[in-house]
Formats: C-alpha cells, structure tokens, sequence
C-alpha cells in the first residue's frame, strides 16, 4: 500500500533521534537594534528535510532571525552554523540559502523567465542548462504559459510562484520563506499550502516558514518554534504545541481555549486537584504536575474537549454549570457560549454530527459543562 | 406615426444604453467641469505665451528683411484684384544649409550639450544615489544644499566663476602662492570654461530627478538579487541601474535641452571665437538684425531638440506596457 505524504511526516522525527546531526545550528544568537532587543539568547537545532515554522505575532523578533540566517543582518552575538560550516559572518551572495520575501521582490524590469534564471545566471551555469532548468522549474510550478509576462502582468498567485521558482531553481541547501502565503486569498492559501508541501517533499530542500497564522503553521510545518520578545518560548510538532502547551502564552496563541486560574489543593505524582474561583466542583487532572502546593496554576481546557449537557454529571470533580449566551452555527460545528455563575464566560465546540438533532440547545438554557480528566493543560507560568 | 416610431423605440431603450451621438458626446465634454477648468489654464497660458510666439517666430522665418519697423516684410499682402498673395521666403532655410557657420555652430552646440550632459550624469548620479541612501534627516539638509545655489541669481553664479577662472582669479593666485605654478594658467574663455559653468549651473537639474527615482527602489529587490548570488557591483549594474532608466532619461533631458541653447555661459566663460547656436542666434538677431534669419535659427534649433523628444516618447509609451513606471 502506498504511503501517504503524511505517513511519511509521521514517521520523519530526525529530533528525536540522539545521532541525527542537526542541518541549521542556531547557538545563543541575539541581535540588538539598538537597546530593543529583537532575538533573544534563541539556540535553536533544524534537522534536513524539514519546513520549520517560526510562528508569532509581529514584532515578536521571527523575520529578524530569518534575515539573520539569510545573511542580511549580523547578530550582536552567537553563532549560525548551516552544514556545518560558520555563516554568521557570511555575505548573502555567498551563502547557498535562498529567501522567498513577503513582498515576492520580484524584477519588474525582468519576464518570468528572466527572473527564474537571475540565480543560475550568477553561478555562471551554462546557456542550454540555465533555459533547460527554467522550464522544468516554472513547469513544476505551472507557469508554463506566462513565461514571457513581466510581474505586473500577473495575479498575485502567479506572482508568489514566480517567487518561488525563483527562489528554488538554484537547488539551495535552505530556503527561508517570510510569509509566503500572507498575500493570498484564503481559498487559494489553503490549496497552495498543500502544493509547498508537495514540491518541499519532491525537492527535498529544508524550509524555514516565518508565519504569524498559526493554522498555516499547523498545516505546513514538521515543527514549530513558538516566538514571543524574541525569545522561542517552545518547540514541538503541531500536536505537541497544541495539546501539550508550556505556558499560557503558547496556550493562547495557539488555538482557542478556556483558562481557569486557581491553587493546588492536592499533589500527587499521579494527579492533582486544583480549585477555582471561577468553579464549585475542583478541577481533576490524571497526572502529575511539577509545582508546590498551594501555588497558584493555570488549567487550560480547550472548546472542543468540554462536554455540554442537560444531566448533572456523576462525578464529584469536572463540571460547572453556565446559562448558554450566545450559539454560532459554523456547518461543521456549533461554538457555544456559556456564561458561569461568577460571571467568566467558557467556550465550546460541539460537532454537528447529525444534520437534524431534536431537542436542540437553545439560548438562556441552564447546562452543565464537563470534561476528562486527562483534558486539562496545567500550565505555572 | 412613421415619425414618431423611432422615437418612442428611442425611449423604450434604458437610459445608460441609449447610443450617443458624436455630437452630443462632443457637446458633453464642453460642458464646465472642475477638471476641464483647472487644465484649461495652464494650457491657455501656454496657448498664448508659448504657441502664438512660436507661430509669430514661424511666420517671420519665412519672411524677408527690409529696413523698415518691424525689420521684416510681411507675410500676406493684397495684390491686385482682391487676391491675398503670400510670399513664403524659403531663402532662410537655405541659407542655413549654404553657410556653413551655422552648421558648425549646431555641431559645437549640440557636441557641448552633450558632453556637459554626460559629465553632469557621472557627477550627479552617485550623488543623487548617496542622498536616496542616505538616513531621512541627513537626507533633506542634502537635497537643500542641492537646491541652495538657486537662491543666488544664475548671472552672479557665473560672474564668481569669472572671478576664480581668470589669470588674476582666485585659483590661479592659490596655485601661484603654493608654487605649483610659476605663471598664470589660462582658464577663463577656454572650453574647460564653458564646460565647468554648464555642468555647474546644470547639475542640480540631473540630480534631482535622478533622486526622486532612485528614492523610490524598493530595498528588497536588492537583498533578492543579493540572496540570488548577485554582489552588490553586479546587482547595481543588473537591477539599479535598469530600473532608474526613467530618471537618467528625465535628467538628461533637463540638461541637454536647456544647455544647446546656452547663450550667457559661453559668451561670459567661453572663448570669443567659439561658435554656439545661442550666440549666433543672438548676433543674427541684435547685431545684423536679420529677424528672418535668426527665425530660421530658431526653428530649426527647435526641430533639432523636438524630433528626438518625441521619439523617447513614442518608446515610452510603447513601453508603458512594459512597466518601467509602476
């Protein structure tokens, strides 16, 4: 049976393997502007084959190492080491790693075609070769047709592959992509996200993916560097970041969610209880958490892990109960939300699985909220 | 009825649809609007102090002279019987081409404009490319010190350089007190003069257009060619350069145009004996008083200067699909 592209991303896990030498180092680099600083004290270990996604919001210091790891800014201290070799001090034009720029920066004096062959013009690669490999490559990303066009001419699609082309028809080592799908429509960002994944994986060229959207983070990347001031607060696959979150910050960004701030009432190396000001009933979580006792925690409940219903639940520990305020039908699913009894408002999400269910929850009804034990995120910072 | 049918099919049809006539559109676009207006004046300006002299100049051209006031016969006059006789005197034209004083003087005029032309490209475009490069306050307090010299009258400018040019001048003196020199070096009424007082008056018109272009280039272009393999010399001559060929034009123009007809800077630093079209347009017109004659000059200066404008014109517009100007 054949495998799937995604099988085989399941199975491509270089980080865990102790032996995997890692194919871009990034050790202890910051780099001031100034006193602002932009990239702070980031060691950080990309391994080939892979698309790496620094995710955060802007300012958050992600294009600033991008453009570090590019060569088009020095950092104020530490070190980058692509294959092996020392690049911290290397010009842009003698590294063999290409970028893709938000703004495309396409030639608007050059065709298509001009365009695609800048990069093998400047390695002196011969005639024939260079017409050979523009075609193949701007066939890959279909553009065949539009090869004689300037930039001005085309659609915005077009024009961020044209970038892409452009940037891959040399075969760098790396290529670094600001943003790549920030300027497409939504239809279009879903079908191209796809499409990267495919000529990623058939060319074989690690990326990095600088992006603010998480969900294009999700979709595209083997792993995520989560940046906030700076500083990469976790790395982890799209999973890990998601479900095992290590802060509130990383929590928030990623994805919705309901965080309910309260103390730990009972520690134990199997699990712990934590109550609230926001919920009667103590929350219960199936396994350990490294805090002392009586310090204030964090428990992170995502929308689609709470269940809505009309019985009490069982269970002393893992309910609330909330009046539902406001419903929002999104075809897959509803977004339910229910204000508590102290006033804090829960989201959540509940597939609709059936196209006619009876009984349907309604406004101002009065329901009880619960959820698994292994559902919580207990985050302490 | 017959009369009457076309037009009620007229107002069956929706109004957005109804064909218009091309009187009616003509009529349409008389109407006073806020742009006909605000164009209209500029252009009436031009109409009556640029058109209807030239068309004056044009007339004269193909007059004769005669010692009389205006010095020059007229062009229509009444013949017998009520028949309006013109009498277009071609012999100016031809005069032209016969004595070769003023092909010479074109020749010289047209070699001076251009080579003060391309020096003023040389100095002024790696200035015009500092300032653009140069951080946004440091950059205004340059573009004044670019534009500062017109605040002083263009004949005084000219006068100084008299005044550090000539065998008693200011540079000769400096270079005779070092002892580089032991005697006078003649500067002033030689060509290096002329050139130097063009080049000088004209720089600012090929810096200033020049930055407004290269201020405009998008940065990331070069970190793309860069990115690509490109030094910073290949990515100049590769992406720079091509893109602020509209400046280069535009700053070429503006000196080029202006300095063939340069009359004060080579009759106040040039060499008596060399022939510029300005001059000798000045001697045909004050001196012999032959209005015809320098008419023609004129005229045929112009036709000089207007065909290739025209031409870069056509290019461009050919090109405006190209996508110089974005």
């Amino acid at each position: 049976m054949a495998t799937s592209p995604r099988d085989k991303q399941l199975k491509f896990e270089p980080w865990t393997d102790p032996n995997a030498k890692p194919f871009v180092r990034v050790e202890r680099m910051t780099k001031k502007f100034g006193e602002f600083v932009a990239v702070d004290d980031v060691t950080l270990d990309i391994y080939q084959k892979e698309i790496f996604c620094l995710l955060g919001g802007s300012g958050c210091g992600k294009t600033t190492l991008l453009r570090m790891l590019a060569g088009f800014e020095r950092p104020t201290s530490g070190r980058v080491f692509i294959d092996g070799v020392d690049v911290t001090n290397m010009p842009p034009y003698e590294q063999a790693v290409n970028m893709m720029f938000q703004s495309y920066a396409l030639f608007p004096h050059m065709t298509v075609e001009q365009n695609v062959a800048f990069g093998l013009k400047q390695m002196r690669v011969t005639k024939p070769e260079i017409t050979r490999r523009v075609a193949d490559m701007l066939d890959m990303v279909k553009l065949g047709p539009y090869t004689k066009r300037k930039p001005h001419q085309l659609s915005g699609g077009q024009r961020q592959r044209v970038a892409l082309a452009r940037a891959l028809v040399t075969k760098p080592k790396l290529l670094l992509l600001d943003e790549p799908l920030a300027a497409l429509d939504k239809k279009l960002r879903e079908h191209t996200q796809f499409e990267l994944i495919n000529i990623q994986e058939t060319l074989g060229v690690t990326f990095i993916v600088v992006t603010h959207d998480q969900e294009e983070a999700m979709t595209l990347s083997t792993r995520i560097g989560v940046m906030n001031h700076g500083e990469i607060v976790q790395v982890g696959t799209p999973s890990e970041i998601y479900e095992y979150p290590n802060s509130r910050f990383v929590t928030e960004f990623i994805g919705s969610v309901n965080m309910f701030e309260g103390r730990l009432i009972e520690d134990e190396p199997g699990y712990v209880r934590i109550q609230c000001d926001d919920i009667e009933a103590p929350i219960f979580v199936d396994h350990g958490v490294s805090s002392a006792p009586g310090a204030t925690v964090w428990a992170a409940i995502r929308p689609e892990k709470v269940h809505i219903g009309r019985e009490k639940p069982a269970s002393p520990d893992n309910w609330a109960m909330g009046v539902v305020r406001d419903i929002a039908y999104m075809g897959d699913l509803s977004v339910y939300l229910l204000r508590l009894d102290s006033g804090k408002v829960v989201r959540v999400t509940q597939p609709n699985v059936f196209r006619h269910a009876e009984d349907r929850i309604t406004w101002d009804e009065r329901m009880y909220l619960s959820w698994h034990a292994s559902s919580p995120v207990v985050v302490t910072k | 009825m017959s009369e009457a049918g076309p037009i009620v099919l007229m107002g069956s049809v929706p109004p957005p649809a109804r064909p218009q006539s091309m009187l009616g559109r003509w009529w349409r676009r008389l109407q006073p609007r806020g742009t006909t207006l605000v164009t209209s004046i500029p252009y009436l300006w031009l109409l009556l102090f640029f058109l209807l002299p030239f068309i004056i100049v044009l007339k004269i051209s193909f007059s004769d002279t005669q010692i009389a006031m205006p010095p020059y016969q007229p062009l229509f006059s009444w013949a017998a019987d009520q028949v309006v006789q013109v009498k277009l005197h071609l012999s100016n034209f031809a005069f032209l081409v016969e004595d070769d004083l003023y092909w010479r003087s074109y020749l010289t005029s047209i070699t001076v404009a251009a080579v003060s032309t391309l020096l003023c490209l040389l100095i002024g475009y790696p200035m015009a490319y500092a300032i653009a490069r140069s951080n946004p306050a440091t950059r205004n307090i340059l573009l004044l010190l670019v534009i500062l010299p017109f605040w002083t009258s263009f004949l005084l400018r000219v006068y100084a350089w008299i005044g550090l040019l000539k065998n008693n001048g200011f540079i000769n003196n400096f270079l005779l007190k070092l002892g580089v020199i032991d005697q006078p070096i003649q500067m002033l009424q030689t060509d290096f003069a002329v050139y130097i007082g063009i080049v000088y008056s004209y720089l600012p018109f090929m810096i200033l257009p020049l930055y407004a272009n290269l201020e405009k280039l998008d940065l990331t272009l070069l970190e793309a060619a860069a990115d690509l393999g490109s030094r910073p010399w290949e990515s100049f001559l590769k992406i720079t350069l091509p893109l602020s060929l509209p400046g280069i034009i535009a700053g070429c123009m503006l000196v080029f145009i202006p300095a063939v007809g340069e009359f004060v800077i080579p009759s106040l630093l040039g060499d008596p004996g060399m022939l510029m079209i300005g001059k000798v347009l000045w001697t045909e017109f004050f001196n012999n008083r032959d209005w015809p004659v320098a008419s023609a000059v004129a005229i045929a200066l112009l036709l000089f200067l207007v065909i290739p404008i025209m031409m870069y014109q056509r290019t461009q517009e050919s090109a405006s699909g190209g996508g110089l100007h974005r």
